[in-house]
């Protein structure tokens, strides 16, 4: 018997054509479903900025970033900007001075102290957190949180920053703390172990060495909470109010830009009049606010990785 | 077959006698017996998986770290048994340092990554003095002493290790562990770790794990040999099969399983 196989290229025909022909109809698709997401941006941020330049056509820009009145749609209007930005800056701050402590405090305990078991049962409790609507989250805030508040606070208002933005808090602490466990579990068991083999206790190894080279992580996932306490809407919408006050009073009824842009658009406002451009304008600064906060998330990421192999 | 008289009559540093170690409920190594003297360099050797790591980690007890792991027997570091319900893991690894196989520099400069340990032990003495003793040590200093503050991943694979090194023994312990210290290393950068393990052994007390024979001949002075021999079920287990001087063990050893591997005839 001859062991060597006899060669036969006549067995080996592909056809080369079919499949150039396949790939190319495959990259024409996937190029399409790409472009669709790339033009909706661009159609977007286009509409947002055309508008916007309507918008300071009729008011001036200055205006904008300083009168301390926002009347948009009174017969006097006035637009200062910044009456809407501390109402939406009172609302996150609170929400991130809840969120931030509460779920990195989670995050630690989950990934460092928490047992299997224990952890069977949390995990799935904060995803159900994350996963209540926000308009239950507002209702919660506006019926049960602020009652409860006005027992020890009596001047606290019905609605009002505080009660809106400890809610809001809560419900981006489940962000918080997923991320931010996501990065402290990305940290190289070797770290651990190179700290606990210098005599360190685990509190000692978490704080000095775990949590340092979860860093980037950590922020990042505390810059998305920030974006996402700026943009929501329904929670601050029903527990906050409606009523445009600049300060930093958090006990008051206010408007934030999420919800100004509610307001004007539930109302029946003319395309092209100055108050549905005012909603452009807003939501441009709020465009702008994220879009910063994103990229300083971006650099600070970049700049703080750490790079384990 | 374990030599008595290698294993050197002073009081040894370390000194383990029926260790067993166990994952769950499988056995990993069995019956370990041995003595490490002081201020020698042991060495152990074996194919991967014959429970050399397994047995490091027991010394300073880092296995205490794998949820899994349980340890019986005794070990005794100056007379009392490291197992013991009185001794505090944690002070344990102050006195018992390690370095590990991947270079592991925490994600600081490289004066925090010495002056860490010192930190968390309380060290009262002057940090400076003590960062640069420590680097000087482990015959990395020129290399970084215009760098201090720069972070320590920063620093090539080698380099790295010796960072290390120095981390481990900027807290002044007694014995140090060593992991396959040099398996991530270029030719070079092993030499330096080895001839800085030469100086060390003035100080220290050190135990290697090692798969480059040339390695274990060049810097040990007693090597143990570990083997692995397959149970009913297909499990592995480790066992100590010989314990003697370096150049016993790789010009004379007792045993044929040892002769093959030193040798390279093996499996
Ligand atoms: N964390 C662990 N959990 C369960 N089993 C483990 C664990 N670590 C090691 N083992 C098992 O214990 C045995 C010995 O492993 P060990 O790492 O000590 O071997 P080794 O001699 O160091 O090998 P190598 O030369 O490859 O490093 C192996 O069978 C391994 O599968
Ligand atoms: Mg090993």
């Amino acid at each position: 018997m001859n062991s060597e196989p006899t060669r036969n290229d006549s067995l080996w025909q592909p056809d080369r054509q079919a499949s150039r022909t396949s790939e190319a109809i495959v990259r024409t698709i996937f190029g399409a479903f790409a472009l669709v997401s790339v033009l909706t941006t661009i159609g977007i941020v286009g509409t947002l900025i055309f508008e916007m330049f309507e918008f300071f056509q009729e008011v001036p820009f200055w205006n904008f970033l300083t009168d301390d009145q926002w009347t948009p749609l009174f017969p006097t209007a006035e637009f200062g900007i910044f009456v809407l930005i501390s109402a939406t800056a009172r609302t996150s701050t609170i929400a991130v001075a809840i969120a931030l402590p509460l779920g990195l405090f989670a995050a630690i305990f989950l990934s460092e102290y928490a047992g299997p078991k224990t952890r069977q049962i949390v995990k799935p409790l904060l995803e159900v957190l994350a996963g209540i609507p926000s308009v239950v989250f507002g209702y919660f805030a506006l019926l049960f949180v602020t009652p409860l508040l006005q027992s020890f606070i009596p001047i606290l208002q019905g609605f009002n920053a505080l009660s809106a933005g400890l809610v809001l808090g809560i419900s981006i602490t489940p962000l918080v703390a997923s991320l931010s466990e996501d990065a402290i579990f990305a940290v190289p068991r070797s770290l651990r172990d190179g700290a606990y083999a210098l005599g360190a206790t685990k509190r000692e190894a978490i704080v000095s060495v775990v949590l340092p080279a979860a860093l980037s992580g950590i922020v990042s996932s505390i810059i998305l909470a920030v974006s996402r306490a700026i943009g929501e809407t329904m929670i601050v919408t029903l527990a906050a109010g409606q009523n445009p006050s600049l300060g930093l009073n958090p006990f008051v009824p206010i408007m934030t830009m999420t919800a100004f842009i509610v307001q004007v658009s539930l109302g029946d406002t003319p395309a092209g009049s100055l108050a549905y451009k005012t909603i452009f304008a807003v939501g441009m600064t709020l465009f702008l606010l994220t879009l910063v906060l994103n990229i300083f998330s971006f650099w600070f990421v970049r700049r703080f990785r750490e790079k384990y192999d | 077959m374990v030599n008595e008289s290698a294993q050197i009559a002073t009081e040894p540093a370390l000194r383990a006698e029926n260790l067993n170690v166990y994952y769950g409920s499988t056995l990993a190594v069995r019956e370990v017996n041995l003595k490490i003297p002081k201020n020698k360099v042991v060495a152990f050797i074996g194919p991967s998986g014959c429970g050399k790591s397994t047995v490091l980690r027991c010394f300073n007890r880092m296995n205490d770290l794998i949820p899994t792991a349980r340890v019986t027997g005794t070990i005794s570091f100056q007379g009392t048994n490291l197992y013991a319900p009185s001794v505090d893991p944690v002070e344990l690894r102050r006195r018992i340092g390690m370095v590990f196989q991947k270079p592991n520099p925490f994600p600081k400069s490289i004066y925090n990554n010495i002056a860490f340990g010192a930190r968390i032990n309380g060290y009262k003495g002057d940090m400076d003095e003590l960062v640069e003793m420590s680097l000087r040590r482990a015959a990395i200093w020129d290399e970084v002493k215009d760098k201090l503050q720069e972070s320590g991943l920063a620093l090539s694979g080698g380099q790295q290790q010796r960072l290390c090194i120095a981390r481990a023994i900027a807290i002044a312990p007694e014995i140090i562990l060593m992991d396959e210290p040099c398996s991530a290393l270029d030719p070079i950068s092993t030499l330096k770790v080895e001839e800085l393990i030469h100086e060390l052994k003035q100080q220290y007390t050190i135990v290697i794990v090692t798969h480059n024979m040339q390695q274990a001949s060049r810097v040990s002075d007693l090597t143990a040999f570990y083997n692995a021999e397959a149970l009913e079920g297909g499990s592995k287990v480790g066992y100590l099969v010989e314990y003697d001087r370096t150049t016993s063990i790789f010009h004379n050893p007792a045993e044929k399983a040892t002769q093959d591997y030193v040798s390279g005839r093996f499996g």
